[in-house]
């Protein structure tokens, strides 16, 4: 079980195991007062929103009703792969209710550019020259319902002429091969995006819109030189994010040149710079709210559904709600396919020599973020070994598929997938343990990474160690199969992985001390129930001394909140995080001389805690902050205000090589042991125990980094058991929860372990790292080789379901009487 | 077609004239401004638009409105207030069973509903009887511990 042992404390009362100050008075505590000072920092704290939460009043973007709303819905395309002859939407427009068509033809006669997207400017928010995947949006319309608004679209007439489509990755590199885009514009949004190739002019020449490569020593030498050579091929097919609140947004413009817009996004700041791009606005008349998100898992990133309601609120003259459909989740946003050949060579002493990988992802119509994720998952592909010689080329591919861009991990559950299943094949044929192969070549402390950058703060042989021992890997193998159930086999297996944080980056936040010391933290950070608000009070807490029942966050709000690049990446408790704690001690260092002044000590001398301060000689003796505020301005009045800016920034790859000696700010990492069940008669799988442990640096809230890793851990044994988007000529066949099973109740794993390791960095706050993806890295591979591990067969593309368990069983029996 | 009915919701009587089609969840949500019944599948398989009818848990997403006629409708608004939480609510908070909330309400009433037919299920039992709500996050473990201490506290 993840929870905590002992229930949560009420907020307010869960400061540390030091936990002091009593109920004395403003200003004095009596004689018994304790100088200790209180450590927020490291304790198990509830959620700040939680009574809104099991009341039901959390606000969501869909709960929003302006005057006048409108209902904004879209046509979408049936065919594949065509060429747009005609749009006829006027019976659509005549219908009474219906405020606004919009159609391609009709963006190209506004005032704005249409096209967007993080890496290649290549998406329109309705497709204007061609469709490119069954989904793709033709015709919006605007309607006083709902319902109005679904019967203007099936008014709307579309005449395509279809073009061959490709859907496989591997065919839609072929020469030949239909061509999807036709030019590549990079968006030159992002400063790790330079390496984008492209232009207005230049005609694209292969689906592939980019490529990642990486040359380290020699590979072919080192192939040349090892005992035994590995060569093998995985792959896993798009899965769906399936956070359980749609996308939905709402835009409202006044005076024709100030946009508002409230959306369910991880990106305020992102979507702000692309409006203002989209509509030649400056930044400053674009505003971005971001309430509470109902999960993102990284489908609510850049702009999905801004564009359009924004184009419609518009030319309707009214605001306008769009929000999607379970089914056009499926076709908005997926998780990226993947293909990838993988050659190893290793030497008898079990040390790994050369890796060679080519991988392709499979990004759909449109790139999305997929360029990115094909270039930071790029780094690690080889695995996190320290191995001499490897090459990497990693191409993003479009297909005329939903689109796919991030999903939790971007892009390391894929590689992962592929480099920790060859570990454990080799291990296997090599004879040797999985667990030691991997503590053998697993990159330490000082080591230099297949990138050129060092390796530092990073406990992944910790990790390693700590699932292994959890599942009792090196201990005597389970009873299996137990005599009174023959046909259910058990295995044990394991995976690990690393990552590179998202560099450059910069993350900005503003705390405020109001009146009677109460505080404010204005952060664009999203709270998507991944516990943000908590924790950077946690910090705030810390630094200040503050309760945190004195803490209110402010959700981004563009006019108010500052810049934050995205919610997204592991990113938010080391960049968000050290740039609270940089504006509280800005807060800090007007507000200590004061309480110097008054409690006539020197600033050093001065700590705090409860929301008290005091000089660390006279523990009896101390002041609120509300106390110091009035001091400060002479009656209740004024705002203190502190700024932090926290930034991190790096050496670009080298084009040729993909080498730079700063890729990252840091590392995150995380490993997995699993043992389960097979049921050799139908090829079921059941997971008895999960281990997984993750690196967090230093947990500062450790409830919600145990319930964080066992929701990466559960969520992760979906696309590995059950998720697979299943296309029919390009067609999404099982858009509902019908037919496309994401894990419940009933799929738990008999136990599951979420573990901490503290490696502390030392940029980050109190020596904390990312940690929201590291728990679904190695998911499926160590499921996989537990299955490998009970019934000697491997199944080598994702999802394992029964049927294909029970067909590699076979053939694992019948290889084995040959 | 038109129906005239008349519904109790949270203790608060309401007639009205409602759409053969319009659902339940529609009629909560658009008309009476309650939000914490959610869609997130449209098909009655998620659990996230759980509301009880006289008592019974359904999916409102998939509950015609007309069909609410002469009935007593309770959401997880109508259960606990922040002023005055119901114990299965105070048992959610103090197990931390949540992330992004999304699932919770329907999760609450459910939980509620389970305790009244087996004050003190087994975790078996909880997983078999919640299995029809899904959470993403899956905080599943922790919303177990929160229904075992709801046991404990209802």
């Amino acid at each position: 079980m993840s929870g905590a042992t002992s229930p949560l404390p009420v907020s307010g009362e869960g400061v540390g195991e030091r936990a002091i100050l009593g109920s004395a008075g403003e200003g004095h505590l009596g004689a018994t007062g304790v100088s200790a000072v209180p450590t927020i920092i490291g304790t198990d704290q509830p959620r700040l929103e939680s009574v809104a939460k099991v009341t039901g009043q959390l606000e969501f973007v869909d709960n929003l009703e302006l005057p006048g709303m409108l209902h904004g819905m879209l046509l979408r395309s049936l065919v594949a792969h065509g060429r747009i002859r005609r749009v006829d939407a006027s019976r659509a427009r005549r219908l009474p209710g219906v405020y606004a068509v919009l159609t391609g033809a009709d963006l190209l006669a506004m005032p704005i550019d249409p096209y967007t997207g993080p890496a290649f400017k290549d998406q329109t928010p309705l497709a204007i020259d061609k469709v490119r995947y069954v989904g793709d949006p033709i015709a919006a319309v605007a309607a006083v319902d709902r319902e109005t608004a679904e019967e203007a679209l099936e008014l709307i007439d579309v005449e395509i002429e279809e073009l061959p489509a490709v859907f496989d990755v591997v065919a839609a590199l072929e020469p030949g091969a239909p061509l999807i885009s036709e030019r590549l514009v990079p968006a030159g949004t992002f400063a790790d995006l330079i390496e984008l190739i492209g232009g207005e002019d230049v005609a694209a020449t292969s689906n592939a819109c980019f490529q990642y490569k990486l040359r380290r020593g020699d590979v072919e030498q080192g192939l040349r030189r090892a005992d035994r050579v590995f060569t093998h091929t995985f792959s896993n097919p798009p899965s769906q994010h399936a956070d359980l609140e749609y996308h939905c947004s709402v835009a409202q413009w006044t005076g024709g040149d100030k946009l508002h817009v409230w959306s369910a996004t991880q990106s305020p700041s992102y979507v702000r710079i692309m409006l203002s791009n989209m509509f030649h606005l400056p930044e400053s008349h674009v505003r971005v709210e971001v309430p509470y998100l109902g999960g993102g898992f990284g489908s609510k990133l850049y702009m999905k559904l801004e564009p359009i309601a924004s184009i419609l609120a518009r030319a309707a003259g009214r605001p306008v709600k769009v929000r999607l459909s379970r089914r056009e989740e499926f076709l908005t946003i997926t998780k990226h396919g993947l293909t990838a050949e993988l050659r190893t060579g290793v030497t008898n002493d079990g040390r790994i020599l050369a890796r060679d990988c080519r991988i392709m992802w499979d990004t759909g119509a449109y790139a999305d973020i997929g360029p990115r994720v094909t270039h930071k998952s790029g780094y690690t592909s080889a695995g996190p070994y320290d191995i001499p010689n490897v090459r990497i080329d990693s191409f993003s591919v479009y297909t005329n598929k939903p689109p796919a861009g991030a999903f939790r991990g971007f892009g390391i559950m894929q590689v992962c997938w592929a480099y920790e299943s060859q570990m454990d094949i080799i291990a296997k044929e090599m004879g040797w343990d999985p667990v030691e192969f991997r503590l053998r070549n697993v990159l330490r402390e000082g080591d230099v990474q297949a990138t050129g950058t060092t390796v530092s703060s990073m406990g992944l042989a910790d990790c390693i160690e700590t699932v292994a021992d959890a599942i009792g890997m090196r201990g005597p193998r389970p009873e299996s199969p137990p005599s009174d159930a023959p046909h259910l086999v058990r295995g044990r297996g394991i995976g690990c992985s690393m990552k590179a944080v998202i560099t450059p980056s910069a993350a900005e936040a503003t705390v405020q001390m109001h009146a009677d010391g109460s505080i404010s933290i204005l952060t664009s950070a999203v709270e998507m129930g991944q516990g943000s608000d908590t924790l950077l009070s946690q910090i705030v807490a810390e630094e200040l001394g503050v309760r945190m029942d004195q803490i209110s966050v402010v959700h981004p709000d563009t006019d108010v909140t500052p810049y934050d690049l995205i919610s997204a990446g592991s990113r938010t408790t080391f960049h968000m995080g050290k740039a609270v704690e940089i504006a509280a001690g800005e807060l800090r260092e007007q507000i200590w001389p004061i309480a110097a002044e008054l409690l006539d000590a020197a600033p050093a001398e001065l700590v705090a805690g409860d929301g008290r301060i005091w000089a660390v000689s006279v523990p009896d003796h101390a002041l609120t902050f509300g106390r110091l505020m009035t001091t400060r301005f002479g009656m209740r009045a004024g705002t203190l205000i502190g700024n932090g800016i926290f930034e991190t920034h790096h050496a670009p790859t080298d084009h040729e090589t993909g080498q730079s000696e700063n890729v990252t700010a840091h590392w995150l990492c995380g490993a997995t042991a699993a043992e389960v069940e097979v049921d050799v008669e139908t090829g079921k799988v059941r997971i008895v125990d999960l281990a997984t442990a993750v690196d967090v640096g230093k947990a500062i809230n450790p409830f919600a980094c145990r319930q964080q890793i066992a929701g990466a851990s559960i969520q992760g044994t979906g696309p590995t058991l059950m998720e697979e988007i299943i296309l029919s000529d390009g067609q999404v066949a099982n858009p509902s929860f019908v037919d496309y099973k994401i894990p419940s109740f009933e799929d738990l794993p008999g136990r599951m372990q979420p573990l901490i390791v503290e490696h502390p960095h030392p940029d980050g706050p109190s020596g904390a790292k990312g940690m929201g993806e590291a728990g679904i890295f190695a998911i499926a591979p160590a499921i996989a080789n537990a299955v490998a591990d009970a019934v000697g067969a491997r199944v080598p593309n994702l999802p394992l379901t029964p049927e294909k368990v029970l067909r590699a069983i076979r053939a694992a029996q019948q290889d084995g009487q040959r | 077609m038109k129906h005239e009915i008349a519904l109790t919701v949270n203790g608060r009587e309401h007639r009205l004239t409602v759409e053969s089609q319009r659902t339940l969840l529609e009629f909560i949500r658009d008309d009476l401004k309650l939000f914490g019944a959610r869609e997130s599948c449209g098909m009655s398989l998620c659990g996230a638009c759980t509301v009880l009818v006289d008592g019974v848990p359904v999916s409102s997403c998939s509950y015609l409105a007309a069909r609410a006629n002469g009935k007593t409708i309770t959401t997880v608004e109508g259960l606990g207030t922040p002023d005055n939480l119901h114990p299965v609510q105070r048992a959610f908070i103090e197990r931390g069973g949540f992330q992004c909330s999304y699932c919770t309400p329907g999760m609450i009433l459910m939980t509620t509903c389970l305790l009244q037919e087996n004050p003190h299920p087994s975790i078996e039992e909880i997983k078999d009887y919640l299995s029809g709500n899904l959470c993403r996050c899956s905080t599943y473990e922790d919303i177990i511990q929160s229904v075992l201490a709801a046991a404990e506290l209802v």
